[in-house]
């Protein structure tokens, strides 16, 4: 007997052709997915904060407007969770963080006010890793998230909890943010799509800030299409950000069904070997022949700075970290500790309230900085970008898009890295270079393990090379048939 | 005893009066209630963004042009990085290695001399918020604490540094008295050294005259006026030079000036010096400065005070005269200019906007934009003296006079019967009977004692009324006691 | 290339008061990753590095206009310690 769809299972696209056809009601789908969260969230903790009368107040209010005949677009309805590193007004932000324990943001970041405005349903603010600081979620200061496929591995991070709410079924779609990978790498482990779009072309305006010129807020979703509309709904120039991009942007829907047939598709070398899982470079190897056999010219390119690029994101990001986070001193928000002078007071402060990867990456990236080291260090890892960003921009010359696994392996077991900083680090590998030079990455869920751990395929594209990475990435989606779902057996509250 | 040269450099720090904030839409204003004038920005909120103020880039051209600058063509934003309670970012958004304005000049009049002050740089950042030190009490142990009041952090900041050209404390003061009346006259400062939108600190170092490695530098900070920087950069020097000849070293550090003691103290030395951990500021992107926006900012300069003091000497002026008129109220000066078209001498037509026509003013109460004096009537006032018609005594009554709105001078000399009586034939009559009158005078004239002519034209005048020109009377009675 | 850390240095500078075993467990942390981080020092040839951003932008600006502020209120609410609409803190020691 084949087990009726609930709502929550539904796509967007789904939801949506639904509530448009007077099938379902926004509140009956929101119901649905609080449902669902209650039934998951005692194992798998995708939410720190799950936001009933807000969400229950913008299902009604899209009820009424559709009703009205003010359709706001492909989101309206849709219940949409957003990580907990974005401004929510009126609601606390923490950045799963103890130095924001209680902080509630007197405005929204732009892309909340976005999703405001698309009539979405914000259910709730999701778990990640501390201020989006590493690949796991288990940095989380309000305790870690866990992975839907089995509950004894991690979901991958920082966007942790907003991809265990969308595979999990606790919600339709969610932002997450990705400044190494922090997007793309969980998608990968818990078997759905993720976007960190080119930099630039979503506004970090309200997203608490890590790496400055490597944060993207992007998509977390079920299907390719999904993304796409996600994607749309909140990006665009924002006067409010001087890193926003002020051009034509790309159409994402255009191309989807388009297929590859004479696209170039060059699989990046490096990624790959030492330290990849079997599961991992055959699930690659499978879909490289089945895109082939779609028409594609697949070939191989080397990228030789790829090698050290981690390396560069590891001065970059902790050094701009270093800065951004200086402002967390007790003062005017969040935690305060005890100190009788302003700088014991702000030194404590930030030793209490900073989780230990944090303060590793602080002191990491205050040292990359510091006099004496600087040029050796920080100076160096940006001629690293730049010399990568060449290295992309030749072998574009060649390809339309690149391609690669996007994590080395399946989803780890919880607490299997922690002590090992390094170890964590190198399952960014083959997602930080595009942080690194700004360009786009997607990661496609394409197959499972023999412990039905998912694999995520991903593809890379020039800056504004979304409308052929959505392109590709569809025709993967369609190659894969990825059918398979976490068995997560639902636990009443 | 070694002669001692005194090396003294300034930084300024001007606040512009745009409307909003350098990196945010509040309001730049000041009095208001403290934090009403906030934003995420200015808070350092998590997840606030900054965006450059366009109109500060044109202020921050406007015055390194007027400062002879070079524009650099492209220039970035950096993080200086320290942590401090009134830095909400605990870094703050500054320039480091390339300043919008490079390698410049000012020019200072100082005893008569025009020196040129070299300016190594301005660059734009952003103003911090502001602590206040208070006694807390009604506690167990009376502690104190510090309010702080954000309303200033964010207000655009132009610092200025000079090359260290200066030699002694009342040029360091002149400097300063120049700089503000340029970025005043600009229109992008109220420039107001006692409420803080002007701030100066001095590098201060003697060496020995002739040397050419400079001694060692102490900044001095806390000079809340042009005379206490004068008295505070003097003592500075003096106490380097005791120090020195004393045997003893000085330290590199940072002393504050204490107005009421008249002295410079020593502020805590931190733990080396301050590593800011400079880096190109991530959340900005690069400034292009192409030449047509430098040129649509130059075309737009006022006058400024060295080339309206140059063009004031052109038109007879000695340097310090041509000093203190352009530092006469614009409307004066635009008297001044259409005095000299019309043909009046300079240097009378500045005494008289100067003198007279400012201590009426005064006396009035006055606005100089309020007064009734046209460049024409000064021509005319000036030429009436000139030519005799009137003393110069009376001159002052017919200024008064058409000051109030009497008239032109003529008219008013006239009306006021202040017309000196200078015809000879006219004159005659009286000379002839203060002659009369006064037998001995004469005799002792003719005796030698040349000077009672002065009396005698005392007489004159008394029985003229005062109205004879004392200059004609003078000759003729001189004329007849000769002759 | 092992790498000699002033760790306390650091984080005096970093304003993070950490305890001495504290210290000595994150210098050796660092330690290692910097050691993996030095490999940028293997990049041949010295590409000239323009700002981060991919897309090259330049002249990002806003016009001189107000826009409003936030409600003292609501910022204040966030306050650790507020005092008569100020912010309330110990006091300073340090000048800047």
């Amino acid at each position: 007997m084949t087990k009726q769809r609930s709502l929550h299972d539904l796509t967007i696209v789904e939801a949506g052709a639904r509530l448009r056809s007077g099938q379902i009601t926004a509140v009956e789908l929101l119901d649905s997915v609080i449902d669902r969260a209650h039934k998951t969230e005692a194992q798998v903790h995708a939410y720190l904060t799950l936001d009933r009368e807000g969400a229950r107040l913008a299902a009604e209010a899209a009820d009424e407007a559709m009703a009205a005949g003010d359709d706001k677009g492909p989101l309206h309805g849709i219940p949409i969770a957003v990580k907990d590193n974005m401004c929510t007004r009126g609601v606390e932000t923490t950045a799963a963080s103890q130095i924001l324990a209680g902080y509630v943001p007197p405005y929204d970041a732009h892309v909340v006010t976005r999703l405001h405005e698309a009539g979405a349903v914000i259910v709730g603010k999701t778990n990640l890793d501390e201020f989006a600081m590493g690949s796991s979620t288990e940095n989380s200061a309000y305790g870690p998230s866990f992975n839907p496929w089995d509950i004894s591995r991690v979901p991958g991070g920082s966007s942790g909890g907003s991809a265990v709410a969308v595979a999990a079924g606790s919600a339709l779609g969610a932002l997450g943010s990705d400044t190494g990978g922090s997007i793309r790498q969980p998608a990968s482990l818990t078997g759905i799509v993720g976007v960190k779009p080119t930099y630039g072309t979503v506004s970090r305006y309200g997203l608490i800030a890590f790496a400055s010129s490597l944060d993207q807020i992007g998509p977390l979703s079920k299907s390719v299409t999904d993304a796409a509309l996600t994607l749309q709904t909140v990006w665009g120039h924002d006067p409010l950000d001087a890193t926003s991009y002020s051009g034509e942007y790309p159409d994402l829907l255009a191309g989807l069904d388009a297929g590859v047939d004479g696209l170039r598709v060059g699989v990046v070398e490096e990624f790959a070997g030492e330290g990849y899982e079997p599961a991992v470079e055959e699930a690659m190897m499978t879909m490289l022949d089945r895109l082939a056999g779609a028409g594609a010219k697949v070939v191989q390119v080397s990228l030789p700075t790829v090698d050290i690029a981690l390396s560069a994101y590891y001065l970059v990001a902790p050094a701009e970290a270093s800065a951004n986070l200086a402002r967390f001193d007790g003062i005017r928000y969040g935690h305060r500790a005890a100190g009788a002078t302003t700088e014991a007071l702000m030194a404590r402060t930030r030793a209490e309230g900073f989780g230990p990867e944090v303060t590793r990456r602080v002191l990491l990236g205050t040292y990359a900085l510091s006099a004496g080291y600087h040029d050796a260090f920080y100076g160096q890892a940006q001629r690293v970008r730049a010399a990568l960003r060449d290295e992309f921009g030749l072998a574009y010359e060649k390809v339309d898009v690149l391609v690669s696994p996007t994590s080395p392996t399946v989803a780890f077991r919880a607490g299997d890295k922690v002590d090992d900083p390094l170890s964590m680090y190198l399952t960014d590998i083959c997602t930080n270079p595009l942080n690194l030079v700004g360009h786009p990455g997607i990661s496609v869920p394409v197959d499972v393990d023999e412990q039905n751990l998912p694999v995520g395929f991903q593809v890379m594209a020039p800056a504004l090379g979304e409308s052929v990475m959505f392109r590709v990435a569809a025709e993967v989606e369609r190659l894969a048939e990825f059918s398979s779902s976490p068995v997560l057996e639902e636990v009443a509250e | 005893m070694r002669a001692w040269e005194p090396v003294i450099g300034i930084e300024v720090h001007v606040e512009l009066m745009t409307n909003s904030k350098m990196f945010c839409g509040c309001a730049v204003s000041f009095g208001d209630e403290p934090n009403t004038n906030v934003c995420p920005v200015c808070l350092g909120l998590p997840g606030a963004l900054p965006v450059p103020n366009r109109k500060a880039l044109d202020w921050i051209l406007a015055i390194g042009l007027a400062l002879n600058c070079e524009i650099s063509e492209r220039s970035v934003f950096h993080r200086k990085n320290y942590f401090y309670p009134d830095l909400p970012k605990n870094y703050q958004i500054s320039q480091f290695d390339v300043p919008v304005c490079r390698e410049g000049h000012l020019d200072v009049v100082v005893d008569s001399e025009t020196r040129r002050i070299g300016i190594e740089r301005a660059h734009m950042e952003e103003d911090t918020g502001k602590s206040i030190h208070v006694g807390v009490g009604g506690r167990i142990h009376a502690a104190e604490s510090t309010l702080l009041d954000f309303n200033r952090s964010g207000v655009p900041l132009v610092e200025i540094v000079s090359h260290p050209d200066i030699r002694s404390a009342a040029e360091a003061r002149v400097y300063a008295q120049e700089l503000r009346a340029l970025v005043a006259e600009l229109g992008v400062s109220d420039a107001r050294l006692e409420e803080g939108s002007i701030r100066f600190d001095a590098n201060v170092s003697v060496r020995p005259e002739g040397q050419v490695e400079y001694g060692t530098k102490v900044e001095i900070k806390n000079m809340n006026s042009f005379r206490s920087l004068e008295r505070a950069i003097a003592y500075e020097i003096d106490r380097q030079i005791e120090v020195l000849e004393s045997g003893g070293n000085l330290v590199q550090e940072t002393r504050h000036w204490d107005e009421e003691a008249a002295v410079t103290h020593s502020m805590r030395t931190k733990e080396g010096s301050s590593d800011y951990r400079y880096f190109t500021e991530p959340d900005l992107v690069p400034m292009y400065m192409d030449p047509s926006w430098v040129e649509t900012v130059r075309s737009g300069l006022p006058e400024l005070p060295a080339a309206r003091r140059a063009r004031y000497v052109e038109t007879g002026l000695d340097v310090d005269q041509a000093g203190v008129l352009s530092d006469a109220p614009a409307a004066l000066r635009a008297v001044y200019d259409k005095a000299v078209i019309a043909g009046a001498p300079a240097k009378s037509a500045v005494n008289w906007l100067t003198g007279e026509v400012t201590a009426w003013m005064r006396r009035t109460g006055t606005d100089p934009e309020a007064i009734s004096l046209t460049g024409p009537q000064l021509a005319e006032l000036v030429v009436l003296v000139d030519e005799g018609t009137i003393s110069a005594s009376a001159a002052k009554e017919v200024l008064e006079g058409v000051l109030s709105g009497e008239g032109d001078p003529r008219q008013v000399a006239e009306s006021r019967d202040l017309v000196q009586i200078s015809d000879t034939s006219a004159l005659n009559s009286a000379v002839e009977e203060a002659l009369a009158a006064n037998p001995d005078a004469v005799a002792n004239y003719r005796a030698g004692e040349t000077k009672v002519v002065g009396f005698l034209v005392g007489q004159v005048m008394r029985a003229t009324q005062g109205k004879a020109d004392p200059k004609v009377v003078n000759e003729l009675l001189t004329a007849k006691l000769d002759g | 290339m092992p790498v000699e850390i002033d760790i306390a240095h650091v984080a005096r500078l970093a304003r993070l008061d950490l305890s001495e075993e504290e210290l000595e467990t994150y210098k050796t942390q660092l330690g290692a990753i910097l050691d993996h981080a030095a490999r940028v020092q293997s990049l041949e040839g010295e590409p000239e590095v323009e700002a981060s951003h991919p897309l090259k932008f330049e002249n990002a600006y806003r016009e001189d206009e107000i826009r409003p502020s936030l409600d003292r209120d609501e910022v204040l609410n966030s306050a650790p310690e507020a005092v008569d609409g100020y912010f309330a803190v110990p006091p300073t020691m340090e000048g800047e």
